[in-house]
């Protein structure tokens, strides 16, 4: 709350800046103003009605407004029980993929866009190689899909190679979650890249300059210079990736496939989760939805400047 | 030999004569093994070494050992991946078979999908997605992001809220929207029921769902053409709002005129960026329905091609729908980039 009234400061320095005008009607700027309400509205009422909707009881869901909490009578932590059941071993397969995967592509892209940056060679070359990087942040997952299911079903079975875990009593349906953080790690590598270079193109280089002079080797540069520097944008890339890594669903579906696997990540058991012969029970999708969400959305409510750096490079 | 390859090399390089030029160390290091220890192997490593850095400079060698893995590593799944899903396309992979049989190579795969009216459809589908999408969240963004550039109270609060839904999954989202479009007890119905409208089946009819998802694909991402106006308006000097005040431009007319036309670049990224998610609504509409088939009408062709190739088997088939779906990625990113680099902007 104290980090509000800061920000709020910082906003008001801003207005003081005579940037904007300054001179006007308090009646326009109450329309501003209820103009940025309804907009605020309009994108929590989804999710407000979302959690209302996950505590009610099946006749309370028909009988008390989308958006309405739900009365005395209508109100059940059942179906919240239901979700955690269900979904909480997908929420440990999912963690199980998503830091691993998180933490080894920023530090793969730092160390990527260290090589790129810092490092005196061509500067048209270090860019050729960069957009030949960053033009795979684009590339639409569905055209590697086919070749990706080869590669892990033909090519390179890691299932026999990791057999020793299996002979330790893990179920071999786990080897999708190491194909996962290796997946996760190589489609990453483009956008990790990207935001630690941006980051190290506006680093001073004197330090770095004065270091390389003594001698110093690239590997000591990055480890007692850029290293130590660059906490920001780790925290800004692992936020992002973090996000990403837990919300994807298509990889998870090619790669684990089915929601009955022992390794099912949490995307996948959502997706099915509240559909039955009987038609679909939306309390329990609520439920289930926010129960999943929840890590990302703890991560963007305690880190959302981050965040939106993340999403704005 | 070495002489035969500095003769060579001298010829066939026309910067070769710059070496006295350069001012570091390099030139010194590189003649001397030469000329000292001719032949000998470490010289051989060390002479085509410091040639490299000549040619590309003197970190090149050193540096490479940061960026080469993870470069080969990326180009192997991202550009390794797309020239093997070609291939896969030319054949007629199908079934349970482990490989595909890269002996007989045709567009045979292209042509059924010329001919195929489901293809045709989601095709245009996703045309229409993605020109709709990204105007519609520009748009949304560019609003959002003038109100709260002018200096408000609670801005952070604000901003926060807008972005908020990019942070969650489509799966996630793909519930919520479930929920507002439900015929009988959804707040999309309750809301023009208000008007008088309805109730209209958001989900079911074909001439409908398609913007039921695109509207909610714009809830969820205005925020972050939001944030990316929003920090293209800080990047306009104060000094053009108020020069455009003096010349007594209305409010409307400053945005119009002034404002708006610098934010080509943030419309450009942002734009490039919001149809990739639009090609990611993959994750929506599988959520939407929990299984490969979207509802119809709202096929695209990310649906299409992974429903062809893990639902039906028909892996060639998916491979070749994959292959459009990439050239209609790369008409629109193959230009930005090289907008980009042209820029400098790498």
């Amino acid at each position: 709350m104290s980090d509000d009234a800061l920000r709020t400061d910082g906003g008001t320095a801003a207005v003081s800046r005579a940037r904007r005008t300054l001179g006007e009607m308090t009646a326009g700027e109450a329309s501003l103003y209820g103009v940025l309400t309804l907009a605020a509205a309009f994108y929590l009422v989804p999710i407000e009605s979302g959690l209302v909707t996950s505590f009610k009881t099946g006749t309370a869901i028909i009988e008390t407004a989308p958006f309405a909490p739900p009365g005395g009578s209508g109100f059940t932590l059942e179906k919240w029980q239901t979700a955690i059941d269900a979904l909480l071993r997908g929420m440990g397969n999912s963690l199980l993929y998503a830091v691993p995967a998180t933490i080894i592509s920023a530090l793969v892209g730092s160390i990527t866009a260290y090589g790129l940056t810092i490092p005196n060679w061509k500067p048209s070359y270090k860019a050729l190689v960069l957009a030949i990087i960053i033009a795979g942040i684009f590339i639409p997952y569905q055209a590697v899909l086919v070749p990706l299911t080869q590669f892990w079903s033909q090519w390179v079975q890691l299932g026999e190679i990791l057999s020793f875990v299996w002979a330790l009593g893990i179920p071999d349906d786990y080897v999708g979650i190491v194909e996962l953080v290796i997946t996760h790690v190589a489609y990453g590598i483009p956008i990790c890249t990207l935001l630690f270079r941006t980051y190290y193109k506006t680093m001073s280089d004197e330090m770095m300059e004065s270091a390389r002079l003594d001698g110093a080797s690239l590997r000591r540069v990055y480890r007692r210079i850029v290293l130590p520097l660059s906490g920001p944008m780790f925290a800004v890339v692992l936020i992002y990736q973090f996000t990403q890594i837990w919300n994807d669903l298509l990889f998870t579906l090619v790669l684990v496939s089915t929601e009955s696997s022992a390794a099912a990540p949490v995307v996948l058991i959502l997706a099915g989760l509240g559909t039955s012969m009987e038609g679909q029970d939306f309390a329990l999708r609520m439920a289930g939805a926010f129960f999943a969400a929840l890590p990302t959305l703890a991560v963007y409510i305690l880190f959302g400047d981050e965040f939106a750096e993340g999403v704005a490079a | 030999m070495f002489n035969f390859y500095r003769r060579l090399h001298r010829a066939i390089s026309p910067s070769a004569g710059d070496e006295d030029a350069r001012t570091d160390g390099g030139v010194v290091s590189e003649d001397a093994p030469a000329a000292s220890d001719p032949g000998a192997d470490s010289g051989v490593v060390d002479r085509i070494g410091s040639e490299i850095d000549r040619r590309f400079g003197s970190d090149f060698v050193e540096s490479s050992i940061f960026w080469l893995p993870p470069f080969l590593l990326m180009a192997l799944f991202v550009y390794g991946a797309v020239i093997w899903n070609l291939f896969i396309s030319l054949t007629d992979y199908q079934g349970f078979a482990n490989a595909p049989d890269y002996s007989n190579l045709d567009f045979g795969m292209y042509t059924r999908a010329l001919a195929d009216s489901g293809f045709i459809d989601a095709a245009i589908n996703t045309l229409i997605l993605l020109i709709a999408f990204t105007v519609g969240t520009l748009t949304i963004g560019l609003i959002l992001a003038i109100l709260i550039d002018r200096g408000i109270r609670f801005e952070n609060t604000f901003r926060t809220i807008y972005l908020l839904p990019m942070s969650l999954s489509f799966v996630v989202t793909a519930q919520f929207w479930l929920w507002i479009y439900n015929f009988n007890n959804g707040i999309a119905n309750g809301v023009i029921g208000v008007f008088g409208l309805g109730p209209v089946s958001w989900l079911g009819n074909q001439a409908i769902v398609l913007y039921a998802v695109i509207f909610a694909l714009m809830w969820q991402f205005s925020g972050y053409a939001m944030v990316v106006y929003l920090a293209g308006l800080r990047a306009i000097p104060d000094e053009h709002y108020e020069a455009a005040k003096v010349d007594g431009a209305s409010t409307l007319k400053m945005y119009w005129r002034v404002i708006i036309p610098q934010l080509k670049g943030a419309t450009i990224s942002a734009a490039v960026v919001l149809m990739v998610f639009g090609m990611k609504a993959f994750d929506f509409l599988y959520s939407l329905v929990g299984g490969y088939r979207p509802p119809n009408g709202a096929d695209i062709l990310a649906t299409k091609m992974v429903r062809e190739a893990y639902a039906n088997l028909e892996w060639a088939y998916g491979a070749a729908i994959a292959i459009v779906l990439f050239g209609m990625a790369l008409a629109v990113i193959g230009p930005y980039l090289v907008y980009e680099y042209r820029r400098d902007n790498l």
